[in-house]
């Protein structure tokens, strides 16, 4: 069973419409990786019947917390943004399958854009002892969020935005390309907008690097069953739609077909 | 009180309690294993099965409306030949009634598929009618009682099986193709399917679902859904399982009242997946404080006066 009532420890606004909550959630932290989402029902308003899934952003073993890290993007997550300390919330999880690094993997790339960023922080934390090098993509200073703890964790951070208000103007992609034409990472590991995704398939074909990319989808239950929340998976030759709840949101970058 | 009797029979079929999970929301129920004990349920409808695999409609599939939830799988199946082989041997070893339910794009795939069914070991056959979200078959044979005869009884005469007709309520009077169904030799009528429906994205002036419409299901259509299942259970003399936004007992206890023998619960699966453990138990709590000990009491019980 993987259905709990946790408490909420905390919940504000980090950056411009992002959200850190933390919850109370022992069990989820221990059983979490990194890649890993929680679903969680809507309090308050019961016409809102389907659940939010939402990234882990990071877990803290000793006290059993979880952070999440989330957009107000509509009614749901609106509610959810005024969630007072110490509500409860009925939450299923850790649902999905993470990222995963293949044995022998020592030199991480990991990529991250807007919300995507939340879930990739995650991997840094678990595989700090790793050679991690982070690129991160947000629309603008006042958007951007947890540089410090990329810092912490990161040989080098690459940081863009859209307007050029922090770091680099223009797509993180930019510099995810300067750095692979002097340099190559064993993996990478990326999350992000559609757009960022394709463009970064076509740049890891090209050098023939592993990637893992994370995915987003409307979901109905999260757990494998409804078939609401699919991908399109293979080549020209075999298509099938896969379950982005329950066969992902982690894909191997070569085998997502995106829309 | 005694201790509470949920059995009950459809078509000589016995169930332990009314609880059934609707097709099409529970997969083959073995997701759903690490959430529930699946020898709880009454019965299993698995996914809708059609001759070939099925990948389904692009995404998205899924949009949320106020108290429903509007969708567009396009049967996504790995075919009834895989069923056969895979899945249903795994869940025959659960005590629970297994229904399969079948779809076919044209009169004659309906009969392929009930043939292949004829010596199988599911317990019932859902004939499903009612698709919203497919380009043939599905709907379009549901709404017209010529049809729905004519395809029932095909399908009665190749299995053994007791069938289920599942309707869709995207029609004018249902009671005329609950009757054909009868007619037709169908042992049971399950309703209602989702009702036809679509969202629309006012910001981005874009359909939410890739296949523009979908079918609405849950709380929004439970009144459409009770009227149906009362007009139907009046006109015809098989057994009806009602569905239709059920999400607690005193839900199911209404269908059960208005004629429904059992009920099929869909998107409360897609809210929670033990949301069938937490219904079954309100059901029980509707029966203790409301005095019912034997559920086959509240079948069209319902008090009124014309």
């Amino acid at each position: 069973m993987l259905r709990y009532e946790v408490r909420v420890l905390e919940n504000y606004e980090i950056a411009n419409f992002i959200y850190k909550m933390t919850l109370d959630a022992g069990e989820i932290a221990q059983r979490a990786q990194p890649g890993q989402f929680v679903h969680i029902k809507i309090p308050e308003d019961a016409s809102l019947l389907l659940r939010r899934p939402i990234s882990i952003n990071g877990v803290d073993l000793t006290t059993g917390q979880v952070d999440l890290i989330y957009q107000v993007v509509g009614k749901g997550t609106n509610i959810l943004s005024g969630v007072k300390k110490d509500t409860k919330l009925d939450v299923l999880g850790p649902l999905g399958r993470g990222f995963w690094i293949p044995e022998g993997c020592m030199k991480l790339y990991i990529v991250g854009g807007g919300c995507g960023v939340a879930p990739i922080k995650f991997i840094g934390q678990r595989f700090g002892h790793l050679d991690i090098t982070s690129f991160l993509g947000f629309r603008s200073r006042s958007a951007a969020y947890q540089i410090q703890d990329f810092e912490s964790f990161s040989r080098e951070v690459f940081i863009s935005t859209d307007d050029g208000s922090m770091g680099e103007k223009g797509p993180i992609l930019h510099s995810l390309r300067h750095k692979l034409s002097h340099e190559r990472p064993d993996i990478i590991l990326a999350c992000g907008p559609v757009p960022m995704l394709k463009i970064l398939q076509s740049f890891v074909a090209e050098h023939d690097i592993p990637c893992q990319i994370s995915l987003e989808e409307r979901m109905g239950c999260g757990v494998g069953g409804c078939m609401v929340c699919s991908c399109e998976i293979g080549d020209d030759g075999h298509r099938d739609y896969k379950k982005v709840c329950a066969d992902g949101p982690v894909f191997w970058s070569e085998e997502v077909l995106l829309g | 009180m005694k201790e509470l009797d949920l059995n009950i029979d459809i078509a000589g079929v016995h169930f332990k309690n009314p609880i059934i999970a609707a097709s099409g929301t529970y997969g083959f129920g073995l997701e759903y294993e690490r959430y529930m004990d699946l020898n709880q349920l009454g019965g299993i409808a698995v996914t809708g099965l059609t001759l070939e695999p099925r990948k389904g409609n692009p995404p998205p599939r899924i949009a949320e409306t106020p108290s429903g939830i509007l969708n567009s799988v396009g049967l996504q199946n790995p075919g009834i030949d895989l069923f056969l082989e895979k899945y249903l041997p795994i869940l025959k070893e659960y005590k629970t009634v297994i229904i399969a339910n079948i779809n076919g794009n044209t009169p004659g795939e309906y009969s392929e598929l009930a043939s292949r069914l004829a010596d199988s070991s599911v317990d019932m056959v859902e004939l499903n009618l009612s698709c919203p979200n497919v380009r043939e078959g599905g709907i379009a044979f549901g709404t017209d009682p010529k049809t729905v005869y004519a395809i029932t009884k095909e399908v009665k005469q190749r299995v053994r099986h007791p069938l289920i007709v599942k309707l869709t309520p995207n029609v004018t009077d249902i009671t005329q193709i609950a009757l054909a169904a009868q007619e037709g030799g169908g042992n049971a009528i399950s309703l209602v399917n989702t009702f036809l429906g679509m969202a629309i994205d006012a910001k981005t002036r874009k359909p939410i679902l890739a296949n523009i419409t979908g079918g609405l299901s849950g709380p929004a259509i439970k009144p459409l859904a009770l009227r149906m299942v009362w007009q139907v259970s009046g006109a015809v003399k098989i057994p009806v399982i009602g569905m239709g936004g059920i999400m607690s007992g005193e839900d199911t206890a209404e269908f059960l009242l208005a004629g429904a023998t059992a009920a099929a619960v869909g998107t409360a699966n897609l809210v929670s997946p033990n949301a069938m453990m937490e219904i079954l138990d309100g059901l029980k709590a509707y029966m203790t404080e409301n005095g019912v000990p034997r559920i086959k009491e509240l079948i069209g019980s319902l008090r009124y006066s014309v």
